[in-house]
């Protein structure tokens, strides 16, 4: 009896229809995969979201302009908050985390790869859910279809009172649908972070990436937990005649304020913790230098780690809390910048001495440190709560977090892009488009959210579709919506410079930065299995011993 | 070598003092024409305290911007990749315990200071006593327009606070208790005090106590709804004399002549009376603007436009043309009840 070999049905890549590789995407458990999944579902939303930044930025462009009504206005700004924190930031960071975790820490895949799946499916609808609003939403009432209560949703503007129709249900349901998917996806990162480790690596030999985002997944187990109990105390409220924040019948609106941002700001965390790793993978490689003081970097993101979760009611200065909880919350504040300036004192003390190489990634990971060092100053400034009480809801704070967020966040996100994009793609990405991308996203991010901090020391309060002329704010704002452009454009080089690589890009090779962690040593793209043997370390930099067996890392850690 | 270090800061932080100090007070100096809302161009206690506060903190957090950009700087530049570069790899360096303690208990001793700066002046604006002869008003907030009341003189006007001049010899501080009608808003004055919300059903308080006689203007600060960018705020400060002298006027009933009294049928018989009230006639609705001193007022519409009959008009005929989205229905009259309407309208002073 002759036994012919088992056919696959897609054995022969030339042989595989589109519906194949679709199948196979649709379908796939992989780490790899997933991760890439959700940064190309990000960067979608990042589209849509930064065309919502635009349509806002030109209606303000000069007072009294009527580019778009208030009402659609509102919804963009809503919109445009929304999907940057939940559709755009969290999954691509959790998209890079899913990607590199397993990879750095010499393991084949993530802990429970089934629940990874559930997970991004689980973002990926709760974003289609978002923007079905705009097709959905209007119910019978004919009350308006996108969500207008603003991304964090004040009570009792949600209540049926005062938003009829179905936008703020889309809004409440989207969230409560992709929370969930962070809850598993952060169950995910802890599990595997803790459990799947190769053999020799110890927590205290684990690359700072892979603590970072063990800091950040537990944050959300914590953040994300509280916003999901609001959101269903909302629909309780909404449909089932409950008054958890229905000021008419003895509700709370300043609870629902305490719910959100118990989230919200561990949040922020949740979003620069991964920025921290990013930096704390390529500054290093960029000077030529191990991470000074890893166990300070470490003890410093674990104190960030708690006292974030005791900071949130600095958002609420202006609430009427008593002084005795506005000073409690002010030296909450402060303390937390101390861990935070450790570390971009750490950062600094790596580039010292070092021999600094100008690469796309290394140039965003040094815009981030002078970014997050003004960043972090602002956000000292609102921690004085009486300064908060003139700055807080004002322009100046709209500067601040956009400061955090894209100074800092989407900095450090483009130095990942470019870092470990021939990794994930084998290919080599250009690096005068790399550049020219860095340069006009930092012009442009200079020119919008620099002049951005003037019209709120100047009383412009944020969330207004248009101004009075004569209140001193005209000529910042159109500087700030000006920088908009640059901004467009670099992010057109960006994605224009990530699909020509990807076709045109010479071979990158399995090392092309003569890194140290273990995704290095891997071929790139990595195979399904990552390693055909599992890696076993003795040190924090494994390709560092490897490549120089007369001064190894071990003899000193 | 530790003395020359901190002489050295000493003058180098009395320099950054110095800078900030002259950038703010030029700031200042150009206040009303750089801005009426700026922050930075206090006239009353609360938003004085505030200003000196952030001078000191702005003096902090900039010289530490100072201290480590310049290092930041420096050593991008200085540990570059040279050209002529051997190719070697530079030391490798794991850490430092005595640098790592240094720049943990700096920044440790730095937010102490201003931590202390903080509660002094979060203690000073929220423990202050009342005055037995403050002025008492209740702001109402609501979907888009401000409702002030003086129960203690019998005053109920809308959109544009009055409020005496306070001498610092004889104080005659504002204090006003902060209510919301519908959802959360927020009373923002720059150059007067920091922002405290109107929450409903959570009573907040804020007090002021205005230097300089002036109209000083603000807007609400907390996302309220659709018209949010149109509930401006304008606080008139008046001498004693003329405060007291608005407030006389203010408690006057209504005076209306036979010549307009088509115009108050109008009125009386549509569906202005559910909303708004004229004192001493039949009109006694709340969720409107009180009007029985309409005229007596710069703006309508909170703020959005100049009191003219024109704009009055207009207002009537299609709230949306000035203010889109503002709960005020387009009333649908004819030209005629429109002009006898706007006439009454111009009687109530």
């Amino acid at each position: 009896m002759s036994t012919e070999p088992i056919a696959w049905p897609s054995a022969s890549a030339e042989s595989r229809t589109f519906v194949d590789t679709l199948h196979e995407w649709v379908t796939t458990v992989d780490h790899k995969r997933l991760g890439i999944l959700y940064i190309v579902y990000a960067l979608v939303f990042l589209v849509i979201g930064g065309i919502e930044a635009i349509v806002i930025r030109i209606q303000l462009i000069r007072p009294h302009n009527d580019f778009v009504s208030p009402q659609v206005f509102n919804r963009m700004f809503t919109m445009h908050g929304t999907t940057m924190i939940f559709f755009v930031v969290m999954p691509i960071l959790f998209g890079f985390a899913n990607y590199l975790i397993p990879l750095m820490i010499g393991a084949r895949d993530m802990a429970f790869p089934r629940l990874n799946a559930f997970s991004f499916w689980m973002t990926a609808f709760g974003g289609l859910l978002l923007y079905f609003s705009l097709v959905g939403a209007n119910g019978l009432y004919g009350a308006g279809n996108a969500p207008d209560v603003g991304w964090f949703a004040y009570a009792p503007l949600t209540s049926q009172t005062f938003s009829p129709g179905h936008s703020t249900d889309f809004w409440t349901l989207s969230l409560l649908v992709s929370g969930f998917g962070s809850i598993g996806t952060a169950i995910n990162i802890v599990a595997t972070v803790l459990s799947m480790r190769c053999p020799g690596m110890t927590l205290a030999k684990m690359p700072l990436f892979a603590w970072l985002n063990l800091v950040m997944a537990g944050l959300v187990i914590l953040a994300v937990s509280p916003l999901t109990a609001a959101q269903i105390m909302l629909l309780v409220d909404r449909y089932l005649g409950g008054h958890f924040f229905d000021t008419q019948a003895g509700g709370s609106a300043v609870i629902w304020m305490h719910f959100f941002w118990i989230f919200g700001h561990p949040e922020v965390y949740v979003l620069v913790l991964p920025a921290f790793a990013f930096a704390s993978e390529i500054i290093p490689v960029f000077s030529r230098k191990p991470i000074f003081g890893y166990p300070v970097m470490v003890g410093a993101t674990v104190a960030i780690g708690f006292i974030s979760m005791s900071v949130w009611a600095h958002h609420m200065f202006t609430v009427g809390m008593g002084s005795a909880a506005n000073t409690f919350f002010v030296l909450s504040t402060m303390a937390i910048a101390v861990p935070t300036g450790i570390k971009i004192f750490n950062w600094l003390a790596t580039i010292w001495g070092g021999k600094i190489e100008f690469k796309t990634p290394m140039l965003f990971c040094i815009a981030f440190l002078f970014q997050f060092l003004v960043a972090g100053l602002t956000g000292v400034m609102l921690g004085c709560a009486p300064f908060d009480w003139q700055l807080g809801s004002s322009y100046f704070v709209v500067a601040h977090f956009h400061y955090v967020i894209v100074g800092g966040i989407l900095f450090t996100l483009f130095g990942a892009f470019y870092y470990w994009f021939p990794k994930m793609s084998g290919k080599m990405y250009s690096e005068t488009l790399g550049k020219l991308h860095f340069w006009l996203f930092l012009i442009g991010f200079h020119l919008t959210f620099d002049f951005m901090h003037i019209p709120g020391l100047l009383g412009m309060p944020r969330r207004i579709y248009t101004y009075e002329p004569g209140r001193g704010w005209d000529t910042w704002n159109l500087i700030v919506t000006i920088g908009v452009f640059f901004q467009a454009a670099g992010i057109l080089v960006f994605l224009g410079n990530l699909v020509w690589s990807y076709y045109r890009g010479k071979a990158a090779g399995s090392d092309p930065w003569d890194a140290w962690t273990l995704e290095w040593c891997t071929n790139s793209p990595p195979p399904a299995y990552n390693f055909s043997v599992i890696p076993t370390v003795k040190s924090r930099r494994p390709l560092w011993d490897l490549k120089h067996p007369d001064d190894p890392d071990w003899k000193y850690e | 070598m530790r003395s020359r270090g901190s002489t050295n800061w000493r003058v180098v932080g009395s320099q950054i003092f110095v800078c900030v100090c002259c950038s703010a007070a030029a700031f200042a100096d150009l206040a009303p024409p750089l801005s009426p809302t700026n922050i930075f161009a206090p006239a009353s206690t609360p938003a004085k305290s505030i200003f000196g506060l952030s001078l000191f903190v702005l003096v902090v957090t900039g010289a530490i911007f100072l201290v480590v950009f310049t290092l930041l700087l420096y050593s991008v530049v200085k540990f570059r990749k040279r050209k002529n570069d051997d190719g070697r790899e530079p030391p490798q360096v794991y850490g430092s315990n005595q640098v790592e303690l240094a720049w943990t208990v700096i920044p440790v001793l730095i937010v102490v200071a201003l931590f202390m700066a903080t509660a002094r002046v979060i203690a000073s604006l929220q423990k202050t006593a009342r005055l037995d002869n403050a002025i008492e008003v209740i702001a109402i907030g609501h979907q888009f327009w401000w409702e002030y009341r003086y129960p203690a003189l019998g005053v109920v006007t809308a959109n544009e606070l009055h409020v005496p001049i306070s001498d610092e010899n004889q104080p005659t501080p504002t204090f006003i208790e902060l209510l919301s009608a519908d959802t959360d808003h927020s009373f923002w004055i720059p150059r007067l005090a920091g922002k405290t919300d109107l929450i409903p059903n959570h009573p907040n308080s804020m007090w002021i106590d205005p230097h300089e006689a002036g109209v000083y203007l603000g807007q609400c600060a907390q996302y309220c709804g659709t018209q949010h960018a149109k509930m401006l705020l304008r606080v008139y400060v008046q001498p004693r004399a003329d405060f007291d002298r608005w407030i006389q006027e203010q408690r006057q009933p209504a005076i209306v002549g036979s010549a307009v009294s088509h115009g108050q049928r109008v009125f009386e018989t549509t569906a202005c009376i559910n909303c708004h009230t004229v004192a001493g006639t039949v009109a006694n609705g709340r969720f409107g603007p009180d009007l029985t001193h309409l005229m007596s007022r710069d703006t309508i519409a909170a703020g959005a436009a100049k009191n003219t009959p024109e704009n009055l008009r207009q207002w009537i005929l299609n709230p949306d043309a000035i203010k889109p989205g503002s709960l005020m229905p387009a009333m649908q009259l004819s030209d005629q009840e429109l002009d006898a309407l706007t006439a009454y309208l111009e009687t109530l002073r």
